[in-house]
């Protein structure tokens, strides 16, 4: 018994302006319609959930529930950070897997304020996401630009690397019509674009969006009595932690852990994330067709580039300047354009990763088709330590 | 004298100091302190004191924040970006990020020695910072 993708759905990217549940909802219908699934018939739905404004719990499953109309049907929400869509995929497929129900309804979908991320406001000094920002003035940004700046060092990436990523993006980005950013970059642009925190620029940096994305899953039996025999299957959902210790500075911590004591463990917490999913999938990187990887930055996608194992540490501009990892190259990464194109919409971004991954393994994705899609890999990275990773194939 | 935390670090006539936790049993260390038992999992101690950190690391990398951090953050007026370093401490095996102190961005390195100081916050309680090695 395996679980498939039976609909996938998304509303467009923006700074739209509306309340969330509008994208969830509008998400959630053409999911159910691509599905041929009725919202009567969904057994069970698991909201994506952010905490946003001091308002735990507000983006939550009952509010998807409650707006496309009480059915009765069993629900959760759950909260990872920008994880939070792939755990919501993990717990309606679980229940799946579980013999527990067919058919499950999966939404995310978020609208966000303007400007940096900040913390949930008062006064928190118990909390290190609020306290980060008060003794350190630590935006997300500012972890980027530690990441990209370490990688100089490590590796000798160049900001010309990092804006040949954002070229390769926005390129993708503008033949997606989810995507916010339709307009295609030169690297000139993205070399004058402000800078925000060394040495990263207004452009290396990915923005802040509205948007809203969602799936129906359901057993493979559900799926043939309706006529799918050929749906994309979820052959992996990997959430880890990552492992004592972790010597990675991640967001939004102080420290690293101590390796004192223990040596750092054979994988970071990225790689770790990506190798899980692989052993469940019973796949590895050379068999990967195509990426959908957790670019926050553009030189975060180099480093996820390696981690998901697509090439040896310090190779990812290799493979950037032979066009490997372009639309029509050996193995694209981030065909549907990637956070560069679509700014963070925090709950609805995982989720819109398995749209991307669905509609390339269809067949389905328009001019940013990746011929020949056999099996596509998205990764994802939240707060806290909670990692993700989704394998579809087909 | 104000500090912006308190139990994270000591400022003393010899200098400042980082203080974290070390496990009695395995030496693991642990920056901010934390109480109750070993991060270590594989450690089953409940006994953790705490430690003062060295005062000298290497650069692991380093940023800045060319706008204005929002709040909680107390921005100066005019703004001058806030420079951040991560900091090696060879001895504990730690990371430590922390604002930094009379270098620009220009003038760090990864790799290069900084020390540890402190200064105000730009509403007057102080905080832990890198600087230059005295
Ligand atoms: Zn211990």
């Amino acid at each position: 018994m395996s679980v498939v993708v039976l609909g996938a759905g998304m509303h467009p990217w923006g700074k739209w302006g509306r309340p969330f549940t509008e994208y969830g909802v509008a998400a959630a219908r053409e999911a159910l319609s691509d599905a041929g699934v009725g919202w009567g018939d969904v057994q069970y739905v698991v909201g994506a959930a952010t905490i946003r404004n001091g308002y735990p719990g507000f983006v939550a499953g009952a509010t998807y529930a409650r707006a496309l109309g009480w059915s009765g049907a069993r629900i959760a929400s759950c909260y990872a950070a920008c994880a939070s869509g792939a755990q919501a995929i993990d717990i309606a497929r679980t229940r799946i897997l579980a013999g527990l129900c067919d058919v499950a309804l999966v939404v995310g979908a978020d609208s966000t304020p303007k400007g940096f991320f900040k913390p949930v406001g008062g006064e928190r000094p118990d909390d290190p996401d609020w306290l980060r920002f008060r003794l350190l003035g630590a935006t997300n940004p500012a972890y980027f630009g530690l990441y990209a700046r370490r990688r100089m060092a490590l590796h000798g990436s160049t900001p010309e690397d990092f804006a040949a990523v954002k070229v390769k993006n926005a390129l993708a980005g503008s033949l997606n019509p989810m995507a916010r950013y339709r307009g295609t970059v030169t690297a000139e642009e993205v070399l004058a674009s402000p800078m925000v925190a060394e040495p990263l620029r207004l452009m290396d940096i990915c923005a802040t969006s509205d948007g809203g994305a969602a799936l129906v899953l359901a057993s493979s039996a559900y799926a043939r009595r309706r006529g799918a025999t050929d749906a994309v299957r979820l052959a992996a959902v990997s959430t880890v932690t990552p492992t004592f210790p972790s010597t990675v500075l991640e967001l939004p911590e102080f420290a690293t852990d101590s390796r004192a004591a223990v040596p750092a463990p054979e994988r970071p917490f990225r790689a770790a994330v990506a190798h899980a999913a692989y052993e469940e999938a019973g796949l590895g990187p050379r068999e990967v067709s195509f990426a959908e990887v957790y670019d926050l930055s553009t030189a975060l996608e180099l480093d996820w580039v390696e981690d998901v194992g697509l090439c040896p540490p310090g190779e990812a501009e290799k493979l950037l300047r032979a066009g490997d990892t372009a639309l029509g190259g050996r193995v694209p990464v981030n065909p549907s354009g990637g956070l560069a194109s679509f700014g963070e919409a925090i709950p609805a971004q995982a989720i819109a990763q398995v749209c991307e991954l669905t509609r390339q393994l269809q067949g389905r994705a328009g001019g940013r088709q990746v011929e020949g899609a056999r099996v596509g890999l998205a990764v994802n990275q939240g707060l806290f330590g909670h990692g993700s990773a989704v394998i579809a194939t087909r | 004298m104000t500090l912006a935390i308190e139990g994270w670090f000591v400022i003393e006539e010899g200098g400042t100091h980082l203080i974290g936790t070390r496990c009695a049993s395995c030496g693991t260390v642990a920056f901010p302190p934390r109480s109750g038992f070993c991060p270590n999992p594989g450690c089953e101690s409940e006994s953790v004191e705490a430690a003062r950190l060295s005062r000298r690391g290497r650069i692991w990398s380093y940023t800045n924040a060319c706008y204005p951090p929002p709040e909680p953050f107390v921005a100066a007026r005019p703004y001058t970006p806030v420079v951040l370093a991560a900091v090696e401490l060879a001895r504990e095996g730690i990371v430590v990020l922390g604002q930094v102190k009379g270098l620009t961005v220009e003038e760090l390195e990864v790799g290069m020695e900084v020390e540890l100081t402190h200064g105000p916050l730009a509403d007057g309680p102080l905080v832990w910072m890198w600087g230059p090695v005295s």
